[in-house]
């Protein structure tokens, strides 16, 4: 009886313990792709720290079809678009508070109040807020004082006849501007810091096969045409800029076979000239989901919203169809996928936009009125300290960094391939070699055994030399042996015959 | 009167058919590097034999398989979960059947001078080089490292390549064409190949169909009865 109730005692303090386990329990709400580009489950590498809605920051009204986010050090700036305002919150000991609320500036200008602001970016000395309904861009000091606006360029390069809806936009260090503007497909709209328009950057390279072509142009009718894609380049639907200064933009404008086979870049990293040069040496596209249905509730292809990129060179994309987030490393290696839609904590129902602070990522979601704050758990810090140890060089603690990775995730691909680069390094190379092959990666195989091949010609040098000799000498020794033979008895013969 | 185990063991320890066979194996080596000469006596001179021709097919199907589970990662990843040895052989087998009953097919009604055997002889020993070059070239493979894939594919090309060339001359010899005529002929054999295929298709459809038919009729009135 006495040992009964200590084993109930033991089960209670177990199921006490149980939610630091449960929340890395296989979920399915979690999950990467293995080299087959089949789904296995993962535990959960971030799990929710808080949901932030207007009751829990005591603001007097719902937040409104929030669209835009950005977080400055500790303060976070949501474009509370629905309610025509910016809610700045403030992160201090490990909680959200609102710091201030701005809903009108002063300064020489007509408007002086926002209408649907959409984007906001901070730097440190000014604000930028896109007042999408205003048709301009507004730059302020932080004690809001009108400084300039970016309007709609006056210039014949821009179809005058559209409607100037900024949307989205970042600032960079020269204080430039570079705007999504809606409807705008010739790329993204640049400003200098005076506000002049100085053209279009990134626009994507139009690419169409000879026979859509020729189908367009000759064959179909005129009501076909009109219904058929237009060849145009596509248009942008986010901005986001990472440490380096680069640009990472979002496109949802694609056609899902395009993107199934590769031929579609939904999220792109832009230098100065407009040029991708994001790299994507991973098993999958980047493209979110790498399969997907067009049956059920959520149909077709990942459509990425937002991207935000973290200082280690990883950067995170939204996806409006599923309400997933996808993280990627520098290389394009898929590092974790999570999400879903749904009404519980963790799931979306229209997010619209993602932002980090440090490795937290805070999630916007315009349905929901709120902002969700993800924080990696303890599986999530381990694969971002592997990461940054190898950056830092230090391969053998990296290597340490996914050997932990490897308790929690058995299947995860990048861990192996970075013990084994440390082996690699080590030239343990036969270790390194099986590392390698467990998963599949052919290129750092390819290296390895060409150590290995070279080592062990090196250390057998005399046993090849004494096989080469043998295959050599052998044969000559034996062919010589028969003739002799052949010949002895020939000459016997001969001498039997004359006898 | 002989036993069966008499005559099984006999079978087995004829000294002299194995003479024949080896000898007609060993003329396959002949044949790949003279294909005209070499295709020519092999039916007409009946230097070949169905047994070596069989041997050869069969040595290129395990070849097949040889190749998928033996060749280094680096050059060829398999999916075991995935992958069916047997539709892989099968994959070489059934278009060299089709391939061999549509020529032979063709070339009757073409006064080609082959018969069915003679075509399935010359066919198998067209396929000499796929066994002959794989083999090494996948023993070889797990001594390269992934830059030197070239050599690895350039071996297994070539050795297909050289297959088809000993296809068309086989076709030509056997039936005693033209080089044009064998062209033709090779045309109308893939374009039947076709037809066959979707013959056959055709047919398994439909037989699956009424055989499901047939089956639901049994299934209602088993529930009627009971």
């Amino acid at each position: 009886m006495k040992k009964l109730s200590l084993l109930l005692a033991l089960m209670l303090v177990l199921t006490a313990l149980s939610p630091a386990a449960g929340a890395l329990a296989d979920t399915g709400y979690s999950y990467n792709y293995d080299f087959w580009g089949e789904v296995v489950n993962s535990p959960d590498p971030y799990a929710v720290k808080a949901t932030l809605t207007h009751l829990e920051l005591g603001l007097d009204k719902k937040l409104s079809k929030a669209q835009g986010l950005f977080v400055k050090d500790n303060l976070i700036y949501i474009c509370d678009t629905g309610n025509n305002r910016i809610v700045v919150l403030e992160y201090k000991d490990g909680n959200y508070s609102v710091s201030r609320i701005i809903e009108s500036f002063e300064g020489d200008v007509e408007v002086n109040t926002f209408n649907a602001p959409s984007d906001i970016f901070v730097n440190d000395e000014h604000i930028f807020i896109a007042d999408t309904e205003n048709n301009r861009i507004v730059k302020l000091t932080y004690d809001l004082q009108f400084l300039l606006e970016f309007t709609k360029p006056d210039d014949i390069n821009f179809d005058q006849s559209i409607t100037f809806l900024p949307s989205k936009f970042v600032v960079d260090g020269a204080e430039r501007v570079f705007c999504v503007v809606s409807r705008v497909n010739k790329g993204i709209v640049k400003y200098e810091n005076d506000g002049k328009f100085n053209g279009f950057v990134g626009a994507t390279r139009v690419s169409y096969d000879l026979f859509d072509y020729i189908w367009k142009n000759w064959i179909a009718t005129e009501a076909q045409a009109d219904a058929m894609a237009d060849f145009v380049p596509t248009e942008y639907d986010n901005i986001a800029l990472d440490d380096e200064g680069f640009m990472y933009v979002v496109s949802t404008n694609f056609d899902p076979y395009q993107l199934s086979i590769g031929n579609f870049d939904p999220i792109r990293r832009l230098n100065s000239l407009g040029n991708d040069i994001l790299i994507r040496n991973g098993n999958v596209y980047v493209i979110g989901d790498n399969d997907w249905t067009d049956i059920g509730v959520y149909t077709g292809a990942s459509k990425l919203i937002d991207c935000t990129a973290l200082e280690d060179g990883t950067y995170f994309a939204l996806d409006r169809t599923r309400g997933r987030i996808f993280g990627y490393d520098d290389q394009g290696n898929l590092l974790c996928a999570f999400g879903g839609n749904g009404n519980k904590d963790g799931y979306f129902r229209m997010p619209t936009a993602i932002e980090h602070m440090g490795h937290d990522l805070l999630v916007l979601d315009s349905q929901d009125c709120q902002l969700t704050v993800f924080t990696p758990t303890e599986y999530g810090k381990k694969i971002f300290s592997a990461i940054y140890e190898y950056q830092q060089g230090r391969y053998d603690e990296s290597a340490k960094e996914w050997k932990e990775v490897l308790m929690y995730n058995g299947n995860y691909e990048l861990a192996y391939i970075g013990i084994g680069r440390a082996l690699l390094r080590q030239n343990k190379y036969e270790e390194a070699m099986s590392y390698f092959k467990t998963k599949y990666d052919d290129n750092n195989y390819g290296d390895a055994f060409q150590l290995y091949r070279k080592q062990w010609v090196e250390d057998h040098i005399v046993l090849l030399f004494v096989v080469i000799v043998l295959v050599l000498v052998v044969p000559l020794i034996i062919g010589r042996i028969k003739r002799v033979r052949w010949e002895v008895k020939r000459f016997e013969n001969d001498s039997k015959t004359i006898r | 009167m002989k036993t069966t185990a008499r005559r099984f063991v006999d079978f087995f320890t004829n000294r002299a058919a194995y003479d024949r066979f080896f000898k007609s194996l060993r003329y396959a080596l002949y044949v790949i590097v003279h294909p005209f000469d070499g295709f020519w006596d092999l039916t007409h001179e009946k230097r070949g034999s169905l047994a070596a021709a069989n041997f050869i097919l069969i040595l290129s199907l395990l070849t097949c398989v040889f190749r998928i589970e033996f060749t280094t990662f680096q050059f060829i990843k398999v999916n075991y979960e995935r992958v069916n040895f047997f539709m892989e052989m099968m994959g070489i087998l059934l278009p060299f059947i089709i391939f061999v009953v549509t020529n032979w097919a063709l070339t009757t009604l073409f006064d080609g001078k082959g018969t069915l055997k003679d075509v399935w002889i010359a066919s198998a020993y067209a396929m000499t080089p796929y066994p002959l070059i794989v083999i090494p070239n996948t023993i070889l493979s797990n001594f390269l490292a992934e830059e030197e894939d070239t050599f690895n594919y350039f071996f297994h090309d070539f050795s297909i390549v050289w297959s088809a060339l000993l296809f068309i001359s086989a076709i030509m010899m056997v039936h005693a064409y033209s080089i044009g005529k064998t062209m033709l002929c090779i045309v109308f054999t893939i374009l039947g190949m076709a037809i066959v295929i979707f013959l056959l298709l055709l047919f398994f459809s439909l037989i699956s169909d009424s055989v499901a038919y047939f089956y639901s009729l049994y299934r209602e009135i088993i529930f009627r009865i009971y």
